[in-house]
């Protein structure tokens, strides 16, 4: 018999059995249950349908509600639909509910939170589930949300369902799951200052194609992932869901257990590895040594092309943010081609959470805490001339016609985020490349698509910056 | 689940993600009120782009402008139809404008086991790539018993389903709820 990979591990143990094999459809026990302001309304409807209206959920210590899609809008709609988290929060006395009370029934567009670190909500949910101690190795998670893969950075099984399946989980902790073949993907080297883990998944994703890894667990491995940070390893699990993947992974390493250990609200976890026999459905290599700055062209994910081969794309705007590209190390990537100089289109800034926000504060540009007279990664962003916005998910999934950076008009841009579908940053007619953090700033200085080895003379630092 | 599905085809092509299937911008509405939910009927597949929309044609709209309810039932799409994010509003769009199946070559995860879960649309698969066989209009009759679709605009032609398999319970059932109910995992 084959050894099993982390993930059929981490079902087993979960479906109570020594072993499952991929293709199985098993029951498991969930761990950690996430919805959000625009999925939660609809779970929680069917969860009072379908359980009863005075039913109460599994687990209250289980489930995490995050309001982060729709917050800085004047949309009734939207502010109606944070109520509604607020009321079931209330009904179900849940403890972990991100609010943002700056948000009320009142006509008009709320106002941003003045200090990141003075409000209860968080911005992004995949960026503050880890920060707020819901990340464990080994357990599993169910969010409504296609990017809920992001937390298998953190050896953990974690995957998108819909509303359905979340009020399921909601009244009985359990779901169903076919268990995935998994495709394994190994970077060999380290990576190169100027490159990115989303230059790899772009890579990855333009090579096996948007539904590559379709029902399949996509597992990062080799020495290579090793030498990124914590946060660029979330930038990789974060975009399996742009190949179809049903979960992406990483192993386990002292980087995630120094950040587990200091931020986990559960002191206990188990770690993952898979056996030496385990049976893949792929393998794939790639040496970093080789690799290039990435591009994924209008209108898909898997339009992959080197930022050199398309330089001479003229932009109208550059967006860095979301739970891919608005991390503290994405900040600092970009800050560091910006510092100094001056972007030639407009650079919409948003941070994946408050935490983001409150870091780019009192971080420097090499990832420490900024003296007195030093410039902060905020300041130096600002001075580059880009606009700052506030945490959450804003233009990366268009949202609201008053939503911050959203592509209005047939616009070109790049950006640091995940999908570039027809319309999904705002307007049908726009089109988006998609990139990382180093090639979008390099790209905003020159205002056109440019390659960041152009800018980059040294390794950048990323300090302490999300390291705990 | 109905054991012969008739009506007008409207076929879409490949990747066709969640955002085309219903933009972001109408996810505001709360599905689970009643008024609100029949606007993702009016918004279905708002967002594919104009010369994609109703193959090989182009240009016609799914539903019509401010009205509920299309005029089709069954829609066509090539490969990893429901790509994109996991909202389950998608196949609940689709239903709510009145369609009752897909019937594509493969889909994306999470709208496959949103469309079984949720009880909104049958999602068949086939082997063989429909986008260029079936025009949008074209009247088709599922048998599902017999796993077959015929297009009886075009003179009657035979175009196999795959088996649906695992889900078939659950489809049958009416949505993962009624299935478990029906199986004694929760309480009628
Ligand atoms: S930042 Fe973008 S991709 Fe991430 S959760 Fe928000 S909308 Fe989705």
């Amino acid at each position: 018999m084959p050894g099993m990979t982390i993930t059929e591990k981490i079902l087993a143990k979960h479906a109570k059995r020594d072993s499952v094999v991929p293709g199985e459809n098993i029951w498991v026990d969930v761990d950690v249950l996430m919805t959000h302001d625009v999925c939660g309304p609809g779970t929680i409807g069917i969860f009072h349908k379908e359980f009863g209206r005075n039913a109460k959920v599994w687990d209250r210590n289980k489930v995490v509600i995050i309001p982060d899609h729709y917050i800085f809008t004047a949309d009734e709609k939207c502010h109606r639909n944070i109520q509604i988290l607020r009321d079931f929060v209330k009904e179900q006395d849940l403890p972990f509910y991100y609010d943002p009370e700056f948000v009320s029934m009142n006509p008009g567009k709320p106002n941003p939170y003045l200090d990141p670190t003075k409000t209860k909500y968080k911005g992004v949910c995949h960026k503050a589930l880890p920060e707020e101690g819901h990340i464990r190795p080994g357990e599993i998670m169910l969010g409504t949300d296609s990017h809920t893969c992001t937390a298998g950075a953190f050896g953990m099984f974690a995957t998108g369902v819909g509303n359905s399946d979340a009020a399921f989980t909601l009244g009985t902790g359990k779901t169903w799951l076919k268990v995935p073949p998994t495709m394994k993907f190994t970077f060999h080297g380290q990576i190169p200052p100027y490159l990115t883990a989303k230059d790899l998944i772009l890579a990855v994703i333009g090579d096996i194609s948007v539904s590559g890894a379709t029902y399949k667990s996509m597992y990062f491995a080799g020495e290579g992932i090793g030498s990124l940070t914590l946060e660029d390893r979330m930038t990789l699990t974060n975009m399996a869901i742009e190949a179809g993947g049903k979960n992406g992974v990483c192993d386990v390493d002292e980087k995630t257990l120094n950040y587990v250990r200091a931020r986990s609200r559960i002191k206990t976890w188990e770690v993952y590895t898979d056996d030496k026999n385990a049976a893949y459905d792929y393998e794939g290599d790639y040496d970093l040594s080789i690799m290039e700055p990435m591009v994924a062209k209008p209108h898909s994910p898997d339009n992959k092309d080197t930022a050199h081969n398309v330089r001479d794309v003229k932009l109208d705007q550059a967006y860095i943010g979301s739970c891919t590209g608005g991390k503290i190390t994405d900040m600092i990537m970009a800050a560091n081609i910006l510092k100094g100089q001056q972007v030639k289109i407009p650079t919409y800034v948003v941070p994946g959470s408050t935490e983001v926000h409150a870091d780019m504060k009192r971080f420097n540009l090499r990832g420490v805490l900024k003296g007195p007279n030093e410039k902060s990664v905020e300041d130096i962003l600002s001075d580059a001339g880009c606009s700052m916005g506030a945490s959450g998910c804003s233009a990366c999934l268009g949202g609201p016609a008053d939503t911050f950076g959203r592509l209005n008009r047939s616009e070109v841009c790049i950006s640091t985020t995940n999908r570039n579908f027809p319309g999904r940053m705002g307007s049908m007619s726009a089109a988006v490349f998609l990139a990382s953090p180093l090639t979008v700033a390099a790209s905003a200085l020159t205002g056109h698509i440019t390659d960041p080895r152009e800018f980059i003379t040294s390794p950048i630092e990323t300090g302490m910056a999300g390291v705990k | 689940m109905t054991k012969v599905i008739k009506g007008k085809a409207f076929v879409l092509g490949d990747n066709i993600d969640t955002d085309q299937i219903i933009p972001a911008k109408y996810l505001a509405y709360n599905p689970s009120d009643a008024t609100e939910r029949k606007f993702f009927g009016m918004y279905a597949m708002d967002g594919v782009p104009a010369g994609q929309s109703g193959l090989p044609f182009g240009d016609v709209r799914f539903v019509r402008p401010n009205e509920f309810k299309s005029d089709f039932s069954i829609v066509i799409g090539g490969k990893n139809f429901g790509c994109g994010s996991s909202r389950e509003h998608a196949p609940l769009a689709i239903a709510e404008a009145g369609a009752s199946c897909v019937v594509a070559e493969f889909y994306a995860r999470i709208f496959f086991r949103n469309s079984v879960n949720g009880g909104y649309v049958v999602p068949f698969e086939t082997g063989e790539r429909l986008v260029e066989l079936i025009k949008t209009g074209d009247e088709l009759e599922i048998d599902v018993g017999k796993g077959e679709m015929k297009n009886v605009t075009q003179g009657g032609r035979v175009h196999k389903l795959k088996p649906l398999g695992d889900v078939a319970p659950i489809i049958d059932a009416g949505g993962v709820f009624e299935y478990a109910k029906e199986s004694g995992m929760m309480a009628r």
